[in-house]
């Protein structure tokens, strides 16, 4: 197998940032009031820049590995654990329609200019020490139920990887057709 | 000459170029792009500078900076660090980089600031307890075909919908 490379270095980190933050800026997501607008649904754009991309390397990890060049099994899956990783999404949901951010677009959002881009950061820095200070007592929450280690959605459902990557892309092309309108400039 | 900023990429060509970003990395280094890692990273150096000995005996982020290991020597410092000179030539070329406090438009720029701070706070230690945020676990977790990812995701926008609908009025 040709991939993955093993390349986690200083060039790769900079190059795969690069263009995560400058698609993040050109996708409007350096504003606190794009990002939320979504989460009162008056914008998709956050639907619909995730799903596209989600399912585009997807798609890309799926062919990859159909003609024999990558081995997922040195690609990382995240474990699920019921609570903790349903709690964090909640946590992060309620932080972005607070404060407006997630941590990658607040770093976006302070490198176009936004001063609460920069104070959003410094929320989660003091986030990470309330999280370190109770961290003794979180800690049987953090590890209770956990799912199968590297779990995907088509060992969950028992269906072919082919069947979730087709659905996904129905649900990311239905979204989009129903919610692409011309754009409003934030 | 027009000084304008430029309109934004419509959201699927700018997923587009965020998805092919992503498989590159996954081919490059076997996983994907994150946010909270680097965040972690800083609030455990930062910890140390501040109060070294309640950092080396707290149960989380004393393996960190154990045996004077700096928690910043990681790959995740320098993807941020791109992340950073990506997000700043995307918006000076755009013509949209602008000193200026965002946030809901009913607040005074103090309220702005101190609700980005709790939000900031709320994002960071949600993202402690789920191991990853809206990019390692919703966009990187979620393009592996991860329950994780989509667990998260699943949280991530009926929490986000909720308190959008309670923080409507700050909008216009």
């Amino acid at each position: 197998m040709i991939f993955p490379m093993d390349l986690s270095i200083i060039v790769t980190g900079l190059l795969c940032g690069l263009i995560f933050g400058f698609a993040l800026e050109r996708a409007g997501f350096a504003s606190a009031c794009k990002l939320t607008a979504q989460l009162r649904f008056k914008d998709w754009a956050v639907f619909n820049v995730m799903f596209t991309a989600i399912v585009v390397c997807a798609i890309g990890l799926y062919l990859f590995k159909l003609l024999g060049l990558l081995s997922m099994d040195d690609v990382y899956v995240p474990t699920a654990y019921l609570w903790a990783t349903l709690l964090g999404g909640v946590g992060v949901g309620a932080g972005m329609s607070i404060g407006g951010y997630c941590p990658g677009t607040s770093v976006v959002g302070f490198m176009s200019g936004k001063i609460d881009g920069f104070v959003f950061f410094l929320g989660i820095i003091a986030g990470t020490w309330v999280f370190a200070g109770a961290y003794d007592w979180l800690e049987p929450m953090l590890q209770a139920l956990p799912g199968p280690d590297a779990q995907t959605l088509p060992q969950l459902m028992g269906v072919p990887e082919w069947v979730v990557i087709v659905g996904l892309t129905a649900v990311a092309a239905i979204g989009g057709w129903l919610t692409t309108k011309p754009q409003k400039q934030h | 000459m027009n000084q304008n900023p430029k309109p934004l990429w419509r959201p699927h060509a700018a997923g587009l170029l965020l998805g092919l970003g992503l498989l590159l990395t996954f081919l490059l280094t076997g996983h994907g792009l994150g946010g909270s890692g680097f965040t972690t990273a800083l609030a455990a150096k930062g910890a140390q500078v501040i109060a070294p000995a309640a950092t080396q005996s707290n149960a989380y982020l004393g393996p960190m900076v154990e045996g004077g290991n700096n928690p910043l020597d990681s790959w995740i410092t320098w993807q941020v660090l791109g992340v950073a000179i990506g997000a700043l030539i995307g918006a000076l070329s755009a013509r949209r980089f602008k000193w200026t406090v965002d946030g809901p438009t009913r607040l005074p720029n103090a309220g702005r600031l101190i609700l980005a701070l709790l939000g900031g706070m709320v994002a960071g230690l949600g993202a402690r307890i789920s191991l990853g945020c809206t990019s390692g676990l919703g966009l990187s977790g979620a393009a592996t075909l991860a329950t994780a990812g989509f667990l998260f995701l699943g949280g991530f926008f009926a929490a986000g919908a909720l308190f959008g609908l309670l923080t409507k009025r700050l909008w216009t």
